[in-house]
């Protein structure tokens, strides 16, 4: 495994107070100063709104920019467009439903926001979860990383004119979904991963179609880095664009391949291994000048790591149940339903009023494609959370968006914000 | 009592694997400076509950006051790959507490956050507005006694008929 | 002889397939023709849904083939809005401006069931449906709705133009729409009771 020394912590050279690279102006503030389009003299700075319907920002994010011509000074990331309430609606819905709700947030990588919420539910109920089923969770996360990056190569790619990405990358994609779908029925919010297991055991041939998977993307990973990394366009647009240090990364709470890019290995699968990471082998791809195109190059060679993984896990996976045994979270089996009664109402109770939870609090984290994902849950004791927080890594890294914009032209924030890859539903939640 | 940065240590429950410890609001920011001190270098997490109508016991440590809003951050030392959770009680009548901005810059957004979803106000905030929510809007929605769904549109510009 | 038959002997004859220099049709025929033949969407992507989106208009669903790869970044240029996702309290009045700035003739398809009622999100911070603000012509539900599924909305609104069938429905409904719910046609399971699932 690579490493880097830890780098020094310090908020010092972030700019903190005014002058900073924030924005801070509300939008009543900046309607008034408005500028006048007619006054000659009105000429030295520009405030432009871009987004919340912009085609090259991921979604609805919206900014405040503040030009000096096409030279950003100041920024601010304007976030709530895609608020959807879902931390209230989490303390109405049992643990068991719960999965449906968080496999919302980051659409992009739904089974990392289930696999938190699922981690901390266990914590909160101290069971175990079967080997089988730790691997299953295993195997379809970093499936899904695979799947999220290479949607970050596609639209990242569209974004600067690198049109053909946007198909090659779908294109790879959609083979991922598929079986995604073959497993869990959906293609994507599968609500697969479940307090206490999955929900199905993997289908018959999950070998061979896993390794046809591998057998497919790596080889067209090879001709993305000829067709990106190779092309001197794409070089130009990214390298040296949008720098950050690690000390800068840190105190502005960022995680992932933001901080990583920024040349601290930090990857909790390694440094705070959950499921079975401590197991497999893989490298912490780590970037050195924390530029735009560093963060593209470790998104890339994750892709390869996740899929080293993913091959150990085809070698790794044990027989066994996919879901624990503790009839407490586990109904029972179909067949003994239509069997015995207290089956029957077992079965009834689960779904109704679902299982109780002792009262505590807990904080659960796993390493999702944009950084730590983390989930802090407090309950009560009955069977819905009493609090459902998501600590979400798009929405702490959108903090360095007006630092790395800062002294920038517009064109390269349309790479820096391709580079965050923030995805607004874990943003706004 | 076991202490920690001067702050009351964790309450009698289980906190799984994480160290927590209990400051009282005006000992909040040198407790937390004191923290970042001694290496706890990224603020990962802050958040707020609301505990107006919880029924369990809370697990607080003797000597530490219930109070109805609780803020909670979630530190991080990379060097020695430890975390520390820091939960501060803020009273009802006066939900104020000294903003970790100036520690953590990193602290805007998640500040914001828990002032836009919980009406805590954080002293000394360098942008107190709200993040999520519109600019106009009323209320803090994740309180407890904020109603959860089946609110009408608020926006009525549009007429339905084309 | 209708238009559409016309084009297909042109299509699969080629020039020979003309008998004489001209053709005739209705006037309304052709205009609805080649409205349903080049419908641009508007680009509104929004969560989820705005994933799939992108899915049929990528390679393996290929929404060129009905004319509808240009998702323009200008509601001017564009024909059809496809709301893809969930609309925020905070979105709506966005939305209703990108949609006042559509250009006549436009339409709305409603993909999925947040924007088409909520969903299962009816809480504060959503609008409960997306036709309390613009007026909608066809529902796609599913959550997201497969690309088939949202193939399968864009066909019927091409059919409903082709036949001027959109009119009259929108002047018999209350909202202004047109309001056509289809199904969802991408196998994937509604309720998720999958194989062997906890169902």
């Amino acid at each position: 495994m690579s490493t880097t020394d830890i780098a020094p912590t310090g908020a010092e050279r972030v700019s903190r107070r005014e002058p900073s690279a924030v924005l801070r102006m509300s939008e009543a503030e900046a309607a008034e100063i408005g500028g006048d389009p007619d006054d000659p003299g009105d000429d030295e700075l520009v405030l432009l709104n871009m987004g919340p319907s912009h085609p090259s920002t991921h979604g609805v994010l919206r900014l405040m920019l503040e030009l000096s011509g096409e030279t950003v000074l100041r920024s601010k990331p304007v976030i709530g467009y895609l608020h959807t309430g879902m931390e209230k609606t989490g303390e109405n819905l049992t643990y068991l439903q719960g999965g449906t709700n968080v496999t919302r947030m980051d659409y992009a990588s739904p089974l990392f926001n289930e696999l938190a919420f699922s981690l901390a539910t266990e914590q909160l109920l101290g069971i175990e979860v079967p080997e089988r089923a730790t691997w299953i969770r295993m195997l379809m996360c970093e499936l899904n990383r695979a799947a999220s990056h290479l949607l970050f190569l596609a639209t990242g790619g569209m974004e600067l004119g690198a049109v053909s990405m946007m198909i090659y990358g779908w294109r790879e994609r959609e083979e991922v979904l598929r079986f995604f779908e073959k497993v869990s029925g959906l293609r994507m919010n599968h609500n697969y991963i479940r307090p206490g297991g999955v929900a199905a055991d993997l289908p018959a041939d999950w070998r061979s179609d896993v390794a046809e998977l591998i057998e497919l993307i790596e080889p067209r990973l090879d001709e993305y880095d000829t067709l990106l990394t190779g092309q001197p366009i794409w070089r130009e647009r990214l390298q040296g664009v949008g720098i950050i240090s690690a000390a800068e990364a840190v105190a502005l709470g960022a995680t992932g391949p933001l901080l990583r890019g920024a040349g601290m290995a930090w990857d909790l699968r390694r440094d705070e291994p959950y499921l079975f990471y401590d197991q497999v082998d893989f490298d912490v791809i780590v970037g050195i000048h924390g530029d735009c195109y560093d963060r593209y190059a470790i998104r890339l060679n994750e892709i390869r790591e996740s899929l080293r993984i993913v091959a150990q896990i085809i070698d790794a996976m044990p027989s066994g149940d996919y879901r624990t045994q503790d009839k407490k979270v586990t109904p029972p089996p179909r067949a003994r339903i239509d069997e015995s009664m207290e089956a029957l109402i077992h079965h009834f109770k689960i779904f109704t009023e679902g299982f109780k939870v002792p009262a505590g609090e807990v904080y659960a984290a796993v390493e999702s494609p944009r950084g730590e994902l983390g989930v802090y849950m407090v309950s009560d004791g009955s069977s819905v959370p009493y609090r459902l927080h998501v600590r979400a890594p798009s929405f702490v890294n959108l903090q360095t968006l007006p630092h790395l914009m800062q002294n920038g032209l517009i064109a390269d924030g349309i790479a820096i914000i391709g580079s965050v890859d923030p995805i607004m539903g874990d943003v706004d939640r | 009592m076991a202490e920690r940065y001067g702050a009351p240590v964790g309450g009698d429950r289980p906190s799984r694997g994480q160290a927590v410890i209990h400051p009282s609001p005006s000992q909040w920011f040198e407790v937390a400076a004191a923290a970042r001190a001694d290496g706890f270098d990224q603020l990962i997490d802050l958040t707020a509950v609301d505990y107006l109508t919880y029924g369990a016991d809370r697990g607080l440590p003797e000597g530490v006051q219930p109070e109805r809003f609780e803020v909670v951050a979630s530190l991080m030392s990379h060097e020695r790959r430890e975390r520390l959770r820091m939960r501060v009680q803020v009273p009802a009548d006066d939900p104020s507490i000294p903003t970790l901005f100036d520690l953590w810059p990193g602290a805007e957004n998640l500040e914001r956050e828990a002032y836009d979803m919980f009406g805590i106000v954080f002293e000394g905030h360098p942008d107190p507005s709200r993040i999520l929510m519109p600019e106009d809007w009323s209320g803090h929605p994740l309180r407890k006694d904020y109603d959860s769904g089946g609110i009408p549109v608020q926006f009525k510009a549009a007429s339905n008929v084309r | 002889m209708g238009v559409a038959d016309q084009i297909a002997d042109l299509r699969d004859h080629g020039l020979k397939a003309i008998q004489h220099n001209f053709i005739t049709a209705k006037l309304e025929s052709l205009v609805n023709w080649s409205r349903a033949r080049s419908l641009w969407p508007a680009q509104f992507g929004l969560a989820c849904c705005a994933i799939e989106m992108m899915a049929t208009g990528a390679a393996h669903y290929d929404l060129a083939r009905y004319g509808m790869e240009v998702f323009r970044a200008s509601p001017r240029q564009a024909d059809v809005m496809i709301v893809a996702g969930r609309v925020s309290q905070k979105m709506a009045p966005v939305l209703r401006q990108i949609y006042d700035q559509m250009m006549e003739p436009k339409w709305v398809i409603s993909m999925g069931v947040c924007a088409s009622s909520g969903g299962m999100f009816n809480n504060y911070a959503l609008v409960q449906g997306v036709d309390q603000v613009v007026p909608v012509d066809v529902y796609a539900p599913g959550c997201p709705p497969g690309p088939e599924t949202l193939m399968h909305a864009i066909f019927t609104l091409h059919h409903e133009i082709l036949s001027g069938e959109l009119l009259a429905r929108r002047s018999a409904s209350s909202t202004g729409g047109a309001g056509i719910a289809v199904q969802q046609l991408d196998g994937q399971t509604a309720t998720a009771t999958i194989r062997g699932g906890h169902g």
